[in-house]
């Protein structure tokens, strides 16, 4: 796969997919997490129950990123 | 090497973070004062002629200035860190299979994308609102609308770039990219026009028997507001792109650096293959 790869494209490939999969799939997932947290808990679904410290906390950042809010 | 990059993306995207964070402090936060001054004052106008106001909003957890500074600035700064995280996976696994393009300029066509998919694009159906503007017993329905026009438009992002790379040894490489980009946005324009609209822009509030009570959201503000979040995403995603592509380029360096010295000191390398 790599091989076949390296030689169709000048640009090498600097990763055969299988060999880091799953430590990209955890960046990833970390990503979500941040995004979920940041944008949306606390106000559509909640992890928490019904407080809201996380929703108040970022309330502005919510807004400024598009995000819908409330 | 695939590690180094995702960390400098994750470095390159808080960065950007923090220098957006500055940037809506200064052109962002105003709006949003204003909005909120508009949601006291109606509600006040309300509460002299009927007892229901616009939304509650319960116990004040924390303050206008800690919403408008820390809270401000950790979710900016989080949602950068988030992004370049992505983008970082995005451009190591894309490194060396859409043609032949410098890494530098692959870590902006990266960070264009990130700007379509996560901002751009659902915008056009579904603006960023100031405080007031939306409806709270919707924000289920805008939520998840929201989300799927992101999801939509980076599957359609992505079905374009495997499109335009499928063409391009028959149409050549701009005619490939001309036609890849117009199927994009055909599909991303239908899908957003099939998905619900909110209209939730708070008009005039009226008493029982008519009268006008308090003026409708002001317009100016609603522009001022979304402008700024327009600019904001543009700084974003523009010194994200910036900072990882040379950041990217001496991590790539460094590893063929490397991958030569071994080459010279394991000779078996070439008889094996």
């Amino acid at each position: 796969m790599t091989a076949s790869a390296e030689a169709l494209s000048p640009t090498p490939v600097v990763l055969s997919a299988s060999k880091a999969a799953l430590w990209l799939t955890g960046a990833v997932f970390l990503a979500l997490a941040l995004y979920y947290f940041v944008g949306i808990d606390q106000g559509a679904t909640s992890v928490f129950g019904s407080d809201s410290h996380v929703h108040e906390f970022v309330h502005d950042a919510r807004h400024f990123l598009g995000f819908p809010c409330h | 090497m695939g590690r180094n990059l995702v960390f400098r993306g994750m470095l390159a995207g808080a960065l950007a973070g923090l220098l957006t964070f500055v940037f809506s402090r200064i052109f962002a936060e105003p709006s949003i004062e204003a909005a909120i001054g508009y949601e006291s004052g109606r509600d006040a106008a309300l509460s002299t002629v009927d007892s229901v106001g616009m939304h509650d909003e319960g116990v004040e957890l924390f303050s206008r200035t800690v919403q408008g500074t820390f809270g401000l600035g950790v979710g900016v700064i989080l949602f950068g860190l988030a992004m370049g995280t992505l983008a970082g996976v995005v451009f190591t696994v894309a490194l060396g299979r859409v043609g032949r393009i410098r890494p530098r300029v692959l870590a902006l066509l990266v960070a264009s994308a990130g700007l379509l998919v996560f901002f751009l694009v659902p915008f056009v159906k579904y603006p960023a609102n100031p405080p007031s503007v939306g409806h709270p017993d919707t924000i289920g329905s805008r939520t998840t609308c929201y989300l799927l026009a992101i999801v939509i438009t980076g599957i359609a992002l992505g079905g374009a770039v495997w499109l335009g790379r499928r063409l391009a040894p028959r149409l050549g490489n701009w005619n490939a990219s001309l036609v890849a980009g117009a199927a994009f946005v055909v599909v991303t324009g239908v899908v957003l026009a099939l998905l619900p609209s909110f209209a939730e822009v708070p008009g005039p509030a009226r008493s029982a028997d008519g009268a006008i009570v308090y003026p409708a959201f002001p317009a100016d503000v609603l522009a001022a507001f979304r402008l700024s979040t327009v600019a904001g995403q543009l700084v974003l995603w523009a010194s994200f792109g910036l900072v990882f592509g040379p950041l990217a380029e001496r991590v790539l360096a460094r590893g063929r650096a490397a991958e030569l010295i071994r080459e010279e000191s394991v000779d078996g390398r070439f008889a094996s293959s």
